[in-house]
């Protein structure tokens, strides 16, 4: 099942291992996705920490960790394809897996219908 | 907030819309930045450049008194010629960027900023003799950029002759979809382009008879900045200011010194700083405000602009670097922080050197 932070990142928890990306609205919201910085393989994070950066033709935004953990490996994809994210944000364009995570963090984020309609109140704006 | 007349056209067209010096303007349509750049360098877009401002000065002394504002002369300008200009201050400092057309024996169309228009409007009224006749014409002038290498097939297959598109830096008279248009060989892009200036209330029409035609798209504000950056082009309050000179912005050949003129002796000191482009080794930009620093970790300059750079699959900057510090083509500079990530060596301008702007039309 699928998590959401309120600063439209979602998670994936399967096997103990957490898959980390941003969300389609944050996607579309950004535009062509022209950079992303990978985290590096090792690296500790807490909940809310700067993970990743990613950077649009208009505006840099950092990516925070949804749960902690620490980085099992980042989508290399991206390094030369960053639009990727902006192609398939919540499947083929995911940031990075975290192991060592605390299942129990996902409490802390918005289920599926809740960041739905998050999202959909920010679109009535 | 002010509105041009193609809100309607760009709601339509499903723009994103964002405030600008003072105007909602698109910064993109669904397409993205990225295609709406890839197709003006490749075919032609249409923008709406409404929100520039258009100054009609005339009547005696009209063309020497704007000559005296001036870092280049007006007086031996041509009618039918465009010329890129700086109206300036006491101390050299450039008030504004702008493009004069001659428009008559004692006539200029002033075309500058939007977010500068009420201090040019102030500082012609305070400057030029009583009988120069001033008129802001901004809100009832409709300006259209088409721009890309297919303009001007563009314009020919909306019924223009190939003898009626003017040459580089001209302007023309034309009759386009039935309209009377000033049709000038200019823009902000790097590729072959034209501006097209029509009555405010007729511009959405010939708007959508561009849109109409084959190979047109349009293009919003922020493709007309990665487009203009990649081309080397200074956006006024962003790479040059009342506290940049013109020479110092690199236009130093463009300046004629052996004339009168106000922010002339302020020039005589020479420039202080020293515009230059820069590539950086990867796709993160470096953005406004981020200061340079040499490989010996010495800051010696700030950054005015930076982006991802669509046509050249990395990120450029531009910056002006102190003088006195090396800014030789090749020279290593980091950007944020000494030593930081962001690093890239000192290059020559246009970043994108195969644009079409010059190109000889048949």
């Amino acid at each position: 099942m699928k998590y959401y932070t309120e600063e439209h990142e979602w998670v994936e928890v399967e096997d103990g291992v957490a898959t980390v990306g941003i969300t389609e609205y944050a996607a579309r919201e950004l535009g062509d996705i022209t950079f992303v910085e990978l985290p590096e393989k090792g690296s500790e994070f807490g909940q809310g920490d700067v993970l990743s950066v990613v950077e649009s033709v208009k505006a840099a935004s950092d990516v925070f960790a949804p749960v902690s953990g620490k980085v099992l490996s980042a989508n290399r994809i991206l390094a030369d394809r960053p639009e990727l994210i902006n192609e398939s944000p919540e499947e083929d364009g995911w940031i990075c897996k975290l192991a060592d995570v605390d299942e129990k963090e996902l409490e802390n984020l918005l289920t599926d219908a809740e960041y739905g309609q998050m999202v959909s109140n920010l679109s009535k704006d | 907030m002010l509105d041009t007349p193609l809100k309607t056209e760009h709601l339509r067209l499903r723009a994103r819309m964002v405030p600008f010096a003072g105007w909602t303007m698109p910064v993109q349509y669904p397409e993205g930045i990225r295609q709406e750049h890839e197709h003006t360098r490749t075919r032609a877009s249409v923008f709406d450049t409404c929100h520039m401002s258009e100054f009609r000065i005339s009547g005696p002394g009209a063309v020497s008194g704007l000559d005296r504002l001036m870092a280049r002369s007006t007086e031996d300008q041509l009618q039918g010629s465009c010329r890129y200009n700086f109206l300036m201050n006491e101390r050299g400092g450039v008030l504004d960027d702008l493009i004069l057309y001659r428009v008559g024996e004692d006539e200029s169309l002033v075309v500058g900023n939007a977010g500068t228009r009420t201090s040019d409007l102030v500082w012609f009224k305070e400057s030029l003799p009583g009988s120069v006749r001033i008129l802001d014409e901004t809100m009832s002038t409709g300006k259209i950029d088409l721009q890309g290498p297919l303009s001007a097939e563009v314009l020919k297959n909306a019924g223009l002759e190939s003898d009626s598109l003017p040459g580089y830096f001209r302007w023309k008279w034309v009759t386009l979809f039935g309209q009377k248009a000033l049709l000038s060989r200019t823009g902000y892009t790097g590729e072959l382009g034209f501006e097209i200036y029509i009555p405010w209330a007729r511009t959405p029409e010939i708007w959508t008879r561009l849109l109409e035609q084959p190979g047109v798209l349009p293009a919003g504000l922020g493709a007309r900045d990665t487009l203009r950056l990649e081309a080397g082009l200074p956006l006024y309050g962003q790479d040059m200011d009342a506290n940049t000179t013109p020479v110092e912005a690199g236009f130093e050949a463009m300046v004629q010194m052996d004339r009168s003129f106000i922010g002339r002796e302020g020039l005589l000191a020479g420039p202080k700083k020293f515009f230059v482009g820069i590539r950086l080794n990867g796709r993160r930009a470096a953005r406004h405000g981020m200061e340079v620093y040499s490989n010996e970790g010495q800051p010696i300059g700030q950054v005015t602009s930076g982006s991802f750079a669509p046509s050249l699959g990395y990120a450029v900057a531009m910056a002006y670097i102190r003088d006195g510090a090396t800014r030789t083509e090749g020279t290593p500079v980091f950007m944020n922080e000494p030593n930081s990530v962001l690093s890239g060596q000192i290059t020559g301008l246009p970043f994108y050197k195969t644009g079409t702007a010059r190109m000889k039309l048949p």
